[in-house]
C-alpha cells in the first residue's frame, strides 16, 4: 500500500474516529442521573470562604 | 493570611503575583488603546505620523495589537487564570511565590522586548506573530513555565473534579504554546539578531500563519477569556453557572471545531478550494459553541438581573457576552465566501475584530478587574458611580466605533467591485480613501471614549489600592446567600 492510499483511508478513518468521540463525550454528558453531579460541580466556583 | 475555611489545611494562595498581573493589565491596557487612538488619527490625519520612521503606521500597528491582545489581554488572562487555578483547585500555585514573580517578570520582559523590536523595524511579518526569533524563543520557556504552573496545580488539587473554567483555560495554555512554536519555525540570519527567514513559504507558509492567527483568536481570545466568564460571572451574580452540562459541551465543541477555521482568512487565494470550503464550514458549525457558552453565561443571571442595577461590574461582565455573541454571529457569516468577496480587505474586518476585542475580551476583563482587585486588596473599591462612567463612556466607544468601521468597510467594498457601464472600475483607489475620512474621524472620537473610559478605571484602581487601611473591615462581603431566590 502505497503512502497515498494510507493517507486516503487514515483521513477517513479520523473523520469518523472524531465524530464517535464527540457523540461519545455528548452522550456521556448528557446521560441520565448526571445532572445532580453537575449540579455539585457547578457550585465549586461560590464554595469558597473567600468572596 | 489563611485562605480557608479549614485551618491547618491550608497554605495561603499565591497572590502578590496576581496583585501586580492585575496592575500590569490596567497599564498595557492604557499603553494599547492610546496606540490604537494614535493609529486610527493617523489614518484621518496622515500627518500625525510625524514623518519619522519609528512612529509610521507600519510599526505602530502591531506595536497596538500586540499591546492589547498579548500585554493587556495576556496579563489579564494569566493573573486571572493563576487566582482561578488556585481558587477552585483548592491547592496553592504549582511553584509557589517564585513561580508566580518568574511568570509576571518574565512575560513583561517579552512583552518590552517585542515592543522594541517594533519601533526598531525588526519585525518578522506575520500578523499577530511580529516578534523575531529570540523574543519567541523567550516567550516559549515563559509559556512552558506558565504550562507547568497551571498543570502542576491542578495535579495538586484537593477539590476532585477540575471546574471546567480551568479545561478552557488548560487549553487556552496548550494550544497557544503549539500554535507559537510552529508559526514562529525560522532560521535566524545575518550577523545581527533582527533578520530570520520562515521555515514554511508560499501558500504553506500563508495556511500556517492563518491556522496560527484565527486560533490566537480561538483560544487566546476566545478559550481563555470563556474561563474568565466561567468563574466570574458565577461570583459576581453569586449563582452558579446556568448548564454545568451545557459549559462541558460547549467546551469541547469549541475544541473540536475552532482549530479547522482558519482557512477563511484565505478565500480567493492560491489556497486550494477545499480548504477554503472546510474553513467556511467549520467557522459556520462554530455558532453553536458560540451561542451556546453565550446562552450559558446570560441565563446564569436568570433570577439575578436586578444586580444589574446595583453592580456595575456585573454589567461589564454580561454586556461583554452580549458582545461575544454578536461578534460571534458576525464572524461565521463574513467566513462565508461570497460575503467574504465583499468583506476581505475592508475596515468591515477591522470592526468586527474591535466588537470582539472592545466589547468581548475588553468588558470581560473590567468586569473581572471590578470584582477582583477588592478581594485581591481586601478592600472596598473607591467609587461605583466611576465604574458606571466607564462603562456608558466605554460602551458609547464601541458603538462608535464598530458602526463607522461597518459602514466605512462595506462602503470601501462596495466602491473598490464598483465598474462603471463600459467595464471600467468606476473609482480609484485614492477616492474610496477620501470617501472613507469621516468614518475614520468617528472611529478615532470611539477610540478616545474607550481610552477615557479605561483612564477613570485607572483613577478608580489606583484610588482604591492606596486607600486607608481602615476600609479593609467592610470590604468582603458576607458569605454570599447562594441560590436564596
Amino acid at each position: 500500500m502505497d503512502i497515498q492510499r494510507l493517507h486516503e483511508i487514515l483521513s477517513t478513518i479520523w473523520v469518523v474516529w472524531f465524530v464517535l468521540l464527540f457523540g461519545g463525550i455528548l452522550a456521556w454528558v448528557l446521560r441520565p442521573g448526571s445532572r445532580e453531579t453537575a449540579r455539585q460541580h457547578a457550585s465549586i466556583p461560590l464554595r469558597d470562604s473567600q468572596p | 493570611m489563611a485562605s480557608y475555611a479549614e485551618p491547618g489545611l491550608a497554605e495561603p494562595d499565591v497572590e502578590a503575583p496576581v496583585r501586580a498581573f492585575a496592575i500590569a493589565t490596567v497599564f498595557w491596557g492604557i499603553a494599547g488603546f492610546l496606540a490604537g487612538v494614535v493609529i486610527a488619527a493617523q489614518l484621518a490625519f496622515p500627518l500625525l505620523n510625524l514623518d519619522l520612521e519609528w512612529t509610521t503606521f507600519g510599526r505602530l500597528r502591531p506595536l497596538h495589537t500586540s499591546a492589547v491582545i498579548f500585554a493587556f489581554g495576556g496579563n489579564a488572562l494569566i493573573g486571572t487564570s493563576l487566582y482561578i487555578v488556585q481558587r477552585t483547585c483548592r491547592a496553592r500555585l504549582f511553584g509557589g511565590e517564585e513561580m508566580g514573580w518568574f511568570l509576571f517578570w518574565g512575560y513583561q520582559f517579552f512583552i518590552v522586548t517585542a515592543a522594541v523590536g517594533y519601533l526598531f523595524g525588526v519585525t518578522q511579518g506575520k500578523e499577530y506573530a511580529e516578534p523575531e526569533w529570540y523574543v519567541d524563543l523567550w516567550l516559549t520557556l515563559v509559556w512552558v513555565a506558565y504550562l507547568v504552573a497551571f498543570a502542576g496545580t491542578i495535579l495538586k488539587r484537593r477539590e476532585p473534579h477540575i471546574y471546567v473554567a480551568n479545561w478552557f483555560l488548560l487549553a487556552f495554555i496548550i494550544t497557544v504554546a503549539m500554535l507559537h512554536i510552529v508559526n514562529n519555525l525560522a532560521l535566524p540570519v545575518g550577523d545581527g539578531i533582527g533578520k530570520s527567514y520562515g521555515l514554511a513559504s508560499g501558500v504553506q507558509d500563508a495556511m500556517i500563519q492563518w491556522w496560527y492567527g484565527h486560533n490566537a483568536v480561538g483560544f487566546f481570545l476566545t478559550a481563555g477569556f470563556l474561563g474568565m466568564m466561567y468563574y466570574f460571572i458565577p461570583k459576581q451574580a453569586g449563582r452558579p453557572v446556568y448548564s454545568y452540562r451545557l459549559s462541558i459541551v460547549h467546551f469541547w465543541s469549541l475544541i473540536f471545531l475552532y482549530i479547522w477555521a482558519g482557512p477563511h482568512h484565505l478565500h480567493y487565494t492560491a489556497l486550494p478550494d477545499w480548504a477554503q470550503t472546510l474553513g467556511m464550514v467549520f467557522s459556520i458549525m462554530l455558532w453553536m459553541p458560540s451561542w451556546g457558552g453565550m446562552i450559558n453565561g446570560l441565563m446564569t443571571l436568570s433570577g439575578a438581573w436586578d444586580k444589574l442595577r446595583t453592580d456595575p461590574g456585573l454589567r461589564f461582565s454580561v454586556t461583554a457576552v452580549g458582545f461575544y455573541a454578536m461578534a460571534t454571529f458576525e464572524g461565521p457569516v463574513m467566513s462565508i465566501r461570497a460575503v467574504n468577496s465583499l468583506s476581505h480587505y475592508t475596515d468591515w474586518t477591522i470592526g468586527h475584530v474591535h466588537s470582539g476585542a472592545l466589547g468581548w475580551n475588553g468588558f470581560i476583563i473590567f468586569g473581572a478587574l471590578y470584582w477582583l482587585i477588592p478581594v485581591l486588596w481586601k478592600k472596598r473599591l473607591y467609587s461605583e458611580r466611576l465604574v458606571a462612567w466607564h462603562f456608558w463612556v466605554a460602551t458609547l466607544g464601541i458603538v462608535l466605533y464598530i458602526t463607522a468601521m461597518w459602514v466605512s468597510g462595506i462602503m470601501q467594498g462596495l466602491m473598490w467591485r464598483a465598474y462603471d457601464e463600459h467595464g471600467f472600475l468606476q473609482y480609484a483607489f485614492v477616492e474610496t480613501v477620501a470617501a472613507m475620512h469621516p468614518y475614520y474621524v468617528i472611529r478615532m472620537l470611539g477610540g478616545l471614549l474607550y481610552l477615557s473610559g479605561a483612564l477613570i478605571m485607572a483613577w478608580n484602581i489606583y484610588r482604591t489600592v492606596t486607600a486607608a487601611e481602615e476600609e479593609a473591615p467592610a470590604a468582603l462581603p458576607a458569605a454570599l446567600p447562594m441560590a436564596a431566590e
